[in-house]
């Protein structure tokens, strides 16, 4: 009954509305607190997004992200950003689908609802499920955890004494900047030494330890909010398919909210993806 | 609250909010190729300009997601203004903790204490001592107008090793022995 007044715009029974003469704001209060949640929300976000910028800020080297992430499944490296902007797509076309459940739920359509929420759904597992290989293939294979990155980037040009065979040779030239990843054979560093300008021998050194710790916190933090908005997703379109918000009469007012959220979880993306990925 | 506007016209905005986001996307990414030299052999953007397309770009796409898909744009200016308002504190912790970020970026490079931040690699260990330039500190330190270059010249010419950085001496060990044991 409170349920109904609350959400219920077109009511009658005003003085029931926030238990006072007329709504806050015209809204209700669920979406309301929604909207002061996501601003809290955005100040963690943003707390976390200005400490990357000023551990990099305080460092006189930090590894160029086209360098870091430039890997694709099946093998294929060195095609910067292409995954990531993939990954950009799948979070945009979820964002896109859960307005469409919106859509449909203002005009009472439930199958509508649902189907455009499981759309929502697979879209956001399919993020999910890409960022999965991500980190797989950054800790797997490139050997980049929270205490060890190594991905680090020169500070004096010079060029390579010994290769690796493979995508460094000995001899190549390097200059201030540049980014390299240092290998791990059998377990063990194998960095590579090079000759600076000054002709002094050197050996490759691991990069910022922050950059790892930062990336994985940050990426790892959006991930959960993504996992836990699939999770509400869920049960909100079951409650859907239930028939209990056609019973509500308020628009399907939940999935708006909802719908929100997932748009949020997109926005934070946006700039987790210019921090991390173009900058 | 939706239903300022009608279900055929709320669905063109859906395919409108779709292709935007894509190009803007693409663009931003094109921005960042180009601007670094990928595309195009030896050509550059000036950083200047690829960071000012980059974040203008991306404030442009936070704007169209608040303002289209999440219904701003139908609120109350005074339901905007409560949930927008407030973030524009965030200007003050930018300009707080860049500088901040490039002060600690002076300090290490006074100090040539590298070390702090970029890790050595765990097998070989003959890096110069942070402690030991605290404790005495150097010609540079003593005339502090001046800030030492940054540099990582280490390793040959001074080894007090061991002492420094405490955290590795206890992890590599470890380390090297976990690795041993898988490969016998």
């Amino acid at each position: 009954m409170a349920d109904h007044a609350i959400h219920n715009h077109d009511s009658h029974d005003n003085s029931r509305l926030w238990d006072g003469a007329k709504e806050p704001f015209k809204a209700s209060y669920g979406k309301l607190m929604m909207w002061y949640f996501l601003l809290s929300d955005a100040f963690t976000f943003a707390g976390f997004l200005i400490a990357y910028g000023t551990l990099r800020f305080s460092s006189p080297a930090w590894p160029v992200p086209d360098f870091v992430f430039s890997s694709l499944p099946g093998d294929i490296h060195h095609k910067p950003l292409i995954f990531v902007t993939i990954m950009t797509f799948v979070l945009i076309a979820s964002s896109v689908t859960m307005v469409r459940a919106v859509q449909e739920g203002h005009r009472y359509n439930k199958k509508g609802v649902v189907f455009w929420m499981f759309l929502t759904i697979i879209g956001g597992l399919s993020f999910l499920g890409c960022q999965a290989w991500e980190w797989t293939t950054l800790i797997g294979k490139e050997h980049m955890t929270i205490h060890n990155n190594p991905f680090g980037s020169h500070t004096e040009n010079g060029v390579y004494l010994e290769g690796d065979g493979h995508d460094i040779k000995a001899g190549d030239q390097f200059k201030v900047g540049d980014s390299y990843l240092v290998h791990k054979h059998d377990g063990h560093w194998a960095p590579l030494s090079y000759k600076n300008e000054a002709g002094a021998t050197k050996t490759q050194q691991l990069g910022p330890k922050a950059f790892g710790a930062l990336f994985f916190f940050i990426t790892g933090f959006h991930g959960f909010h993504v996992f836990s908005g699939v999770v509400f997703l869920l049960i909100i379109m079951i409650n859907a398919w239930s028939g209990i918000y056609a019973k509500r009469n308020n628009k399907y007012e939940m999935v708006e909210k909802i719908g929100l959220y997932w748009h949020f979880v997109d926005l934070v993306w946006v700039f987790v993806f210019l921090v991390f990925y173009l900058l | 609250m939706g239903g300022h506007l009608s279900y055929e016209e709320g669905k063109k905005v859906v395919v409108k909010g779709l292709i935007i986001l894509a190009i803007v996307t693409i663009a931003e990414v094109i921005v960042a190729l180009l601007g670094k030299g990928y595309l195009i052999k030896g050509f550059h953007l000036p950083v200047w300009l690829m960071y000012f397309l980059m974040i203008s770009m991306s404030l442009y796409k936070a704007y169209f997601i608040v303002y289209d898909f999440m219904h701003m744009r139908y609120e109350v200016p005074g339901l905007v203004k409560s949930v927008l308002m407030p973030t524009l504190l965030l200007t003050w912790a930018l300009i707080a903790f860049f500088t901040e970020g490039k002060t600690w970026k002076e300090w290490r490079a006074r100090s040539k204490d590298t070390n702090l931040y970029i890790s050595n690699i765990p097998v070989e260990k003959q890096e110069k001592s942070s402690l030991h330039n605290e404790i005495h500190p150097g010609v540079e330190s003593t005339t502090p107008g001046q800030h030492a270059p940054v540099e990582v010249k280490d390793a040959q010419n001074e080894s007090h090793g061991a002492s420094d950085n405490k955290t590795d001496a206890h992890s590599e060990p470890k380390e090297v022995k976990h690795a041993e044991e898988k490969s016998h």
